[in-house]
């Protein structure tokens, strides 16, 4: 040991010293002395040529965040674009599956007349990992390029922040962090890139909170299914001219559904496992910017449309194929996919769904935002073919007549797909954020929680009433 | 050197960048000669300037928190090659939330050669107190006045060399959208780390007992950790009772972090350019 060595507690000591020797008020002194030096060199840097009179964003904020009219406003604009999605993507969804199955139709036919390929392979790649992507590209791509683009605009505008702003007495009366409306607000578009936005809030509580409910609003993958979802079955009862109002209707009511259980879930764990008092921020309000059109387009279609769709047909292939294995495996005069459905049949029918449904969330659950498609596949690998798949009447025919679907069936699956537990992705970023196998636990087991006593309630309910 | 933006012979030049010998180099940052990182407040616009100076397209919004890892990028001004750092935008350096800590410990012990704060003409009072808490960590700091369109059509002006002066470091004003004054941008960065741009920073004093103490602890530290380069900041948060600096002093971590933050660099780079992401 020579002099030159210094104990790390010797140095920490000093500090102390030196600390107790301040007097107290140093550490305010010096805050302040920042603050009014940045005030006088501001004040002399900046000068207002000419008075304006009135602040158009100031105008614009006042109206949009009141307490009164800002909520409403937020509801209309999100019913617009749902609107917009559902009456545009009808157009474009029934000429992609028209021409995507006519495809299929055509290169089956083509393996069939070569003659020397075997039916197994024919089957495997075109009923089995073809129609897996044909399915999930006619559902999800016509809502996503137009929900994509409406979104970003939004965004690039400057509104989610306003949106924030509007709920942020909301969380704090759940016990959570007013930061929380901005990550919900981003899990709107991934609720992977909502958990990582949680880095935000300072407090570990309350970020915990942020990420275990992150999953509860419906991510831009998930929106196709219940905008699919809400077209074919719960607006189809109602007279063609309402159709696309009731269906933006019915996604905006699920979006709210999913941010009330947002609001539940943050309360029932700030007040049980992850107690504590709400901390305080402030929020900037960024100043409103024209957006610019390259970049959305961009954004939207490269960076979520095709990396979501490109997310969904990985898994799309894969599940076509062990649906179409699954319904080629023969037992008797069933096959597997049938008899795994009907084994689950009764679980299913006791959350308001059935076997397949079940079956279909199974096989997908590494991007479970494709249960629809691969339950379709199900359907139809399972022997009930249809004509005209991917419209709506055909879809709507092969469910309800084909499969004994009820409106308790789409109103359930839609609420299962609104609850249940967060994506691969999503559970391994929450497993990275949390560096805890036991939260990312928590994180399914809360939302697929909700999602079964959700449904189970409401098809009880449902049943109790004589509806279904 | 004779001066470039004595040339221009148009506005219109300045934001096309086969003009000033700008090529951005996307990802490619294996090899570079120097660091530049970019700190600044939330939704100033660091993620626009990132993008227009590296040809990337980082995901921008007009949205506080957009980035809350870093990203990084590279581009080569006059045929010297840059990376370049987006840090994620704060208030200050002083809280405990993750993004902060982030930019802290990049500009603490990352030792880029400049950093640019990208501040809001618009919002110039609140924007300086990042700048003045960077200028505490190092000398080498540059403002780049962002968004002065903005200011423009809000009627205010932003006179840069009155804040030049009073900070003690260059002030650049710039719109990151269109491309406006980004030249001179770099230009500034580049003679700052050639030694040609010389900075004072002002910094906050305090009370001259306040002075005394960190002039006390300012040499233990430096024997403590041999080469840090930030002591007096050091000795400042300590005064402070900042707990994570305490704790990094006492498990001997400080003089580490200086390696494996560098270390970390130069990894995260590799992989960079390998994978093209993060």
């Amino acid at each position: 040991m020579t002099e030159q060595t210094l104990n790390p507690n010797d140095v920490l000591a000093k500090a102390e010293a030196l600390r107790n020797n301040l007097s107290s008020g140093f550490r305010d002194e010096i805050v302040k002395s920042l603050y009014s030096e940045a005030e006088t060199i501001a004040k002399r840097a900046v000068k207002a040529a000419k008075e304006k009179k009135y602040d158009l964003d100031q105008k614009i904020d006042r109206l949009v965040t009141s307490p009164i009219v800002g909520l409403p406003i937020m509801l209309v604009l999100l019913g617009i674009i749902i609107w917009l999605t559902v009456s545009g993507a009808n157009v474009f969804s029934s000429a992609i599956a028209n021409v995507l199955f006519g495809i299929g139709d055509w290169g089956r036919a083509l393996f069939e007349s070569a003659g020397f390929i075997p039916w197994w392979i024919t089957g495997f790649i075109w009923d089995g990992v073809y129609l897996g992507l044909a399915w999930v590209i006619s559902v999800m791509l016509p809502p996503m390029a137009i929900f994509f683009p409406a979104f970003t605009f939004l965004e690039d505008l400057g509104y989610l922040p306003r949106v924030a702003f509007n709920l942020d007495w909301l969380f704090k009366k759940a016990g959570a962090h007013g930061k929380q409306s901005l990550t919900m607000a981003m899990g709107f578009g991934c609720n992977a890139a909502g958990v990582v936005a949680t880095r935000v809030i300072d407090s570990p509580r309350e970020r915990l909170i942020a990420i275990l409910t992150n999953n509860f609003v419906p991510c831009n993958g998930r929106f196709p299914t219940l905008i699919m979802l809400a077209t074919v079955f719960v607006a189809a009862t109602f007279p063609p001219a309402l159709t696309s109002f009731i269906a933006a209707g019915t996604v905006v009511g699920v979006v709210l559904i999913g941010v009330a259980f947002t609001f539940l879930m943050s309360w029932i764990l700030s007040r049980t496992v992850l107690k504590g008092e709400a901390s305080a921020f402030t929020l900037e309000l960024p100043p409103y910017r024209r957006p610019n059109v390259t970049r959305i387009l961009y954004t939207s279609i490269i960076d979520r449309t095709i990396f979501v769709l490109w997310r969904a047909m990985q898994t799309a292939a894969p599940a076509g194929a062990v649906i179409w294995i699954l319904a080629n495996i023969h037992m008797g005069d069933t096959n597997l996919a049938r008899a795994i459905a009907d084994w689950l049949n009764p679980f299913g029918l006791l959350l308001g769904l059935d076997g397949v449904i079940l079956l279909a969330y199974i096989i997908a659950i590494p991007a479970n935002e494709i249960v629809v498609p691969t339950m379709m596949m199900v359907y139809m690998g399972a022997g009930m073919m249809i004509d005209g798949p991917g419209t709506s009447t055909g879809i709507y025919n092969l469910l309800v007549n084909g499969n004994g679907w009820t409106m308790l069936t789409a109103v359930n699956l839609m609420l299962f797909a609104l609850l249940h537990n967060p994506c691969a992705t999503t559970i391994i970023t929450i497993y990275k954020e949390t560096k805890s196998y036991k939260w990312a636990a928590v994180s399914v087991l809360i939302t697929l929680g909700t999602a079964f006593l959700v449904t189970f309630l409401t098809a009880s309910f449902a049943r109790l009433m004589g509806w279904a | 050197m004779p001066s470039i933006k004595s040339t221009l012979p148009t506005e219109n030049c300045e934001s096309c960048p086969a003009f000033y010998n700008l090529e951005q180099m996307g990802f490619k940052v294996g090899a570079f000669d120097r660091v530049v990182a970019l700190a600044g407040n939330p939704n100033t616009g660091k993620s626009t300037l990132f993008n227009a100076l590296t040809g990337l397209k980082q995901h921008t919004g007009n949205w506080p928190g957009k980035t809350v890892t870093r990203a990084e990028g590279g581009y080569q001004f006059n045929g010297v090659k840059y990376k370049l750092v987006d840090l994620p935008g704060t208030y200050s350096l002083l809280s405990a939330s993750q993004d902060e800590e982030v930019a802290r410990d990049f500009i603490l012990f990352g030792q880029p050669d400049c950093t640019i704060v990208v501040t809001d003409a618009t919002a110039l009072e609140r924007n300086l107190n990042l700048v003045m808490q960077v200028m505490e960590i190092t000398d080498r700091v540059v403002v780049a006045l962002n968004l002065m369109d903005e200011a423009r059509r809000k009627g205010l002006e932003v006179d840069a060399r009155s804040l030049s002066r009073d900070l003690g470091i260059p002030a650049v004003p710039i719109t990151a959208r269109t491309g406006e004054g980004i030249h001179t941008l770099l230009a500034t960065v580049a003679d700052l780390i050639n030694g040609e741009i010389r900075t004072k920073p002002l910094r906050v004093g305090g009370t001259p007992e306040f002075q005394k103490a960190v002039s006390e602890l300012v040499p233990m530290i430096e024997k403590l950790a041999p080469g840090i380069p930030n002591a007096r900041w050091l000795a400042i948060r300590l005064l402070d009772g900042d707990s994570k600096v305490q704790q990094a002093l006492l498990s001997g971590e400080l003089s580490q972090r200086v390696q494996q933050q560098q270390q970390a660099d130069v990894q995260f780079s590799r992989k960079m350019s390998v994978e093209g992401r993060q």
